[in-house]
C-alpha cells in the first residue's frame, strides 16, 4: 500500500477534479477510477453565484481525500497564502504546491518551490511539490521537508506521457524511498502503467480523464492500468536488449537443409 | 469607503473583514479570506479593521488539477 504522509492508500491513482462536461459525470468519473484522493483548488467567489459552495459538496459526498492546489501562482508569496487559505477552508494539512515558473510549458519555478517549500513546511503543511525531474532540487525540496516529490512527466495537460525517461528512471533510482508521484503530462493509460512500471508510485491525472469523449470510462481504463503496471513492476520486468534472441529453445533444432 | 473584493470596487459602511463579509452576503459561505495579500483566518476577522483602498480577496472552493 502507498504511504504518503502517514496516510495508507489503496489506490495508486490520484484525480483531478477539473474541466469534466459536468458534476454527475465528474461523481461518475471519480467512483470508476476508485481514487481516494482528489485535487481541488480555490478561486474568487462572487456572493451571489456560490458555485464553489455546490462544488465543495459534491466532493464531501464522495468521501475522498482533498488535496487542494496552488495553481496558478506564480510567486512564493502568492503560493504561500493560497496554501494558508486552502489549509482553513479544506481542513487538511495536505497542500500540492504548484510555483508556475513560464507561462507556455507551466513549468515549474523550482527556486520558488523550494523556497515556498520550506515555509509551508515549517508551519506545519505536508507538502505534494509538483516538480521537474531534477535531482538537485528533488534532493532541495526533501530537505525543505518535503515527504514526497510530484514530478511532471510532461507539460500540464499536453498528454504527452513521460518526456523525459532516462531523467525520470534517475530520480526514481536515486530516491528509492521517497513516494514519487508523476503529476501531470499524461494523456493515455498506457502513460500510467509505463510510469508504474518504472516504479513510480502513483499518477496524478486530470484532462487525460476530464477531457476523454466518455471520461467515466476513461477512469476505469486508467485504474485498470495503474493496476496492471503496478503488477508488472512487482513481477520484474524483463530488461530489453539490442539484438533478437530466440525465445523458442534452438537445441534439438531439426536439421532440414 | 471603497474597498477591492476579488478585483471590484464596492462601498462598504462595514468597520471590519466579519462585518464586510455579512454586508457582501458572504454569511454561511465556506471561503476563505486575504486582506491586502495576507490570509486572515476565521477566528481573526473580527480583528481585520478595514481601511479605504483595502484589497479583499475572497476565495472559495473550486474545480482543480
Amino acid at each position: 500500500m502507498l504511504q504518503v504522509y502517514g496516510t495508507e492508500l489503496r489506490s495508486r491513482l490520484l484525480l483531478g477534479t477539473s474541466r469534466y462536461p459536468s458534476p454527475a459525470v465528474l461523481t461518475q468519473a471519480v467512483k470508476a477510477s476508485h481514487a481516494q484522493v482528489v485535487t481541488v483548488s480555490l478561486r474568487r467567489e462572487s456572493s451571489g453565484e456560490r458555485a464553489g459552495q455546490g462544488f465543495w459538496s459534491i466532493i464531501r459526498e464522495l468521501g475522498v481525500r482533498v488535496l487542494p492546489n496552488t495553481a496558478g501562482c506564480h510567486s512564493v508569496k502568492e503560493a504561500v497564502t493560497t496554501a494558508q487559505m486552502a489549509r482553513e477552508v479544506f481542513g487538511t494539512p495536505w497542500i500540492k504546491l504548484e510555483v508556475i515558473g513560464e507561462d507556455d510549458t507551466l513549468q515549474p519555478d523550482v527556486f520558488g518551490l523550494v523556497e515556498a517549500a520550506r515555509i509551508l513546511a515549517a508551519e506545519g503543511f505536508q507538502v505534494f511539490p509538483y516538480t521537474t525531474e531534477d535531482l538537485v532540487v528533488a534532493d532541495r525540496l526533501l530537505d525543505a521537508g518535503c515527504r514526497v516529490l510530484m514530478p511532471w512527466g510532461a507539460p500540464i495537460g499536453s498528454g504527452r506521457g513521460l518526456n523525459n525517461l532516462f531523467g525520470l528512471k534517475a530520480l526514481r533510482a536515486h530516491f528509492p524511498d521517497v513516494p514519487l508521484v508523476i503529476d501531470a503530462g499524461i494523456g493515455v493509460p498506457s502513460h500510467a502503467a509505463q510510469a508504474m512500471e518504472l516504479g513510480f508510485d502513483a499518477v496524478l491525472i486530470n484532462t487525460a480523464v476530464a477531457q476523454a469523449a466518455d471520461p467515466v470510462r476513461m477512469a476505469a481504463a486508467f485504474a485498470q492500468a495503474i493496476e496492471a503496471g503496478t503488477e508488472a513492476r512487482r513481477a520484474g520486468p524483463m530488461e530489453p536488449r539490442d539484438l533478437a534472441e530466440p525465445s523458442t529453445p534452438v537445441i534439438g533444432t531439426a536439421f532440414l537443409k | 469607503m471603497k474597498i477591492l473584493v476579488n478585483g471590484a470596487w464596492r462601498s462598504t459602511g462595514a468597520p471590519d473583514l466579519a462585518a464586510a463579509l455579512l454586508e457582501l452576503g458572504y454569511g454561511e459561505s465556506v471561503v476563505a479570506t486575504a486582506l491586502n495579500g495576507e490570509f486572515v483566518p476565521v477566528g481573526s476577522r473580527n480583528d481585520a479593521r478595514l481601511a479605504e483602498g483595502d484589497r479583499l480577496e475572497i476565495l472559495a472552493p473550486m474545480q482543480g488539477g
